[in-house]
């Protein structure tokens, strides 16, 4: 008979303010895996785990260059090489008419880019996380502020991490199971 | 982070207390359980169960008409020679013009940081989405053989034929699609940690798996926060020039031909003006009834009310400015059929159309002006629908008059709408109606993780260590 492995220890948080205060402490001891779940976005939380993510904006940038080359080429390759018309006269590669249809594939290439880029970088869809073990952790989605500091963390230690977390100030401090 | 100040600090610099823009008192938890509530409850406001039904039959109108169409062909129609673009045209410009105020709301004014437009983003973007469906129906049974209308789109095919890209219509297509999709791509991903809200409120199991399965598995993580946040700001920035160019493109298609009234380089502007305008009476149409229907006083507020009826001030004097710029320079160009087309708008057999126009788009709309008619509901509610049915009329002048009396007497000729061009008009109000109604009955209407935003508790008390 094994016990469930354990994910975390997770602390629950009424306020935003004690949730980035304690953030700020848990990075201060020395804990590195560690997340903060809350309702709405807190930038100070970011700032508070030290998060610094900019690939995103460059996978946007990347697809909307990507979105603007094809839509011209699109238009140059079937207007000029595959299928040639004499329109009232206008030259084949008529690049004003062009700008339309490449205008408009960059921002869906760019569009997709984000969209696709965010919800991959994310993990997401991810159907199943340990945090939803936490019967309290629904809260998340309300009222409630969480942090999680994770098992794998090399400072983790579940007696000692609990008594940090309790001295935080926290509503309650859960075990995460796997 | 450095990609600029916080939503939370944003909402203060914009000034008033946020009690202006939503009722004092709120907690997340209140504020979560209500708006959620709409979705989840069993019990449905009466007021829905008879839109709803009005929505339904119309809809059927709809399809009645458009399988009739199927059977005959678009002769059922009214046009004809020379006007061979009807009441099918109009609709579909003006369902296109509504839709662009739900991505102002959603894209503009989440980049210049306006925080009373969290409580009317989400319903707003939703009717862009429905706009644009309904006026998609449009161009798509106007091809006459709509089931070859993928002909569109280029693909390699065995007749070995590709569009032409030196056509208006085909950058028609290009813009409308690409609007239609990132609008709804907007759309869902501003929905998905109210999608985990309902999720983790739900009772009913198919509810739960529903949700579940729409929200992704979000949990609210600070590090997708982040990345959500920038690809928020990254999508408004795009959706942004893109809603610009919509209605440029679609006023291109009437530009680009050298039809008396539609050649005019004050088109592209005067268009985008107007959809906005159009879009902004649309939203005042639909937020005044919910308000009442699921008493959302305290979020969408008199306020709100206020901004949306400025807003549709201003446009409607850029638009009134436009009317204006058309007249002139049909007399100003000397070129006689340009200033026959003016002397025909105001005299001519559809003068009455004209004359309505005016009355609706400039003079309606110098109401709101004062403040008492901006506070007032019922007002506000008349100006908007007068402005709706102004929008119309604007495009029923600049397509079906222009087109009646062109250059050589010989080949002028009125056009009539028909039964069916009417019922395929209406039908596409109930068949926006029905999927409005749906989605407030189905899908957070107010974005709930938005209002969290604007609450006093949800800022961060700063105690620098």
């Amino acid at each position: 008979m094994s016990a469930p492995r354990l994910y975390g220890l997770m602390a629950e948080f009424e306020n935003p303010s004690d949730l980035v205060a304690a953030t700020r402490q848990a990075r201060a001891a020395g804990y590195v895996h560690l997340d903060a779940y809350t309702p709405y976005p807190l930038e100070a939380l970011a700032e508070a785990l030290d998060i610094h993510d900019r690939r995103l904006p460059a996978l946007v940038l990347g697809g909307g260059i990507l979105g603007g080359l094809f839509g011209y080429a699109l238009c140059y390759w079937t207007s000029v090489i595959a299928y040639p018309l004499n329109i009232g006269g206008k030259p084949f590669h008529s690049a004003p008419a062009f700008i339309v249809p490449t205008f408009e594939m960059t921002i869906l290439f760019a569009a997709f880019a984000a969209v696709l880029g965010m919800l991959g970088l994310n993990g997401l869809p991810m159907p199943y996380h340990p945090v939803f073990n936490t019967p309290r952790f629904a809260m998340a989605s309300r009222d409630r502020f969480f942090l999680c500091i994770e098992a794998r963390d090399p400072k983790f230690d579940h007696d000692e991490t609990w008594a940090f977390l309790t001295k935080l100030g926290p509503r309650v401090v859960m075990d995460v199971e796997e | 982070m450095t990609d600029g100040t916080t939503r939370e600090t944003a909402s203060g610099r914009v000034g008033p207390p946020s009690g202006t823009i939503l009722a004092p008192g709120y907690t997340f938890t209140t504020i979560t359980d209500k708006l959620a509530s709409i979705a989840l409850s069993r019990r449905t406001p009466k007021a829905w169960f008879f839109g709803a039904a009005v929505g339904f039959v119309l809809t059927m109108t709809l399809l009645a008409a458009i399988t009739w169409l199927l059977f005959r062909g678009i002769g059922i129609w009214g046009v004809n020679q020379p006007v061979g673009w009807g009441f099918e045209i109009v609709n579909f410009v003006w369902w296109i013009g509504i839709g662009h105020a739900g991505t102002l709301i959603s894209a503009i004014l989440l980049l210049l940081r306006q925080p009373w437009r969290n409580s009317i983003n989400r319903f707003a973007e939703a009717m862009t989405i429905f706009a644009v469906a309904c006026a998609a129906i449009y161009p798509t049974f106007h091809t006459g053989r709509p089931w070859l209308d993928y002909w569109l789109i280029p693909y390699p095919n065995t007749m070995g034929m590709w569009p032409n890209f030196r056509s208006p219509l085909i950058w028609d297509v290009f813009a409308v699609s690409t609007y239609a999709t990132v609008s709804l791509l907007f759309w869902f991903v501003g929905m998905i940690p109210d999608l985990a809200t309902l999720r983790d409120r739900a009772q009913k199991m198919w509810a739960k798996v529903v949700y579940g399965m729409l929200a992704m598995g979000w949990r609210g993580s600070a590090r997708h926060w982040q990345r959500y946040e920038t690809a928020s700001l990254l999508l408004a920035g795009l959706a942004t020039p893109l809603v610009v160019s919509v209605h440029t493109v679609v006023s291109f298609d009437f530009a680009a031909g050298i039809v008396p009234g539609w050649h005019a380089t004050i088109f592209p502007p005067y268009f985008v003006a107007g959809a906005i305008y159009a879009g902004f009476a649309m939203v005042l149409t639909l937020a005044i009834p919910l308000r009442k229907m699921y008493s959302l006083g305290d979020f969408i507020t008199a306020k709100h009310l206020d901004n949306m009826a400025k807003i549709l001030l201003a446009t409607g004097l850029i638009v009134g400015y436009g009317y204006v710029v058309e007249a002139f320079m049909a007399f100003y160009s000397g070129n006689p059929f340009e200033r026959y087309m003016i002397w025909n708008r105001i005299g001519g057999p559809y003068r009455h159309m004209y004359w309505a126009l005016l009355f609706c788009n400039l003079l309606t709309p110098q109401l709101l002006w004062f403040r008492r008619a901006r506070r007032s509901t019922a007002t506000l509610f008349v100006v908007a629908m007068i402005v709706n049915v102004g929008m119309w009329l604007e495009r029923y002048v600049i397509v079906v008059v222009s087109l009646s009396r062109d250059f050589v007497p010989s080949s002028w000729g009125l056009y009539r709408a028909t039964i069916f061009d009417w019922a395929t008009f209406i039908g596409s109000i109930g068949l926006f109606l029905a999927l409005m109604f749906l989605f407030l009955r189905l899908l957070p209407m107010i974005s709930i993780f938005e209002m969290r935003q604007i609450l006093p508790e949800a800022k961060v008390a700063e105690e620098e260590a």
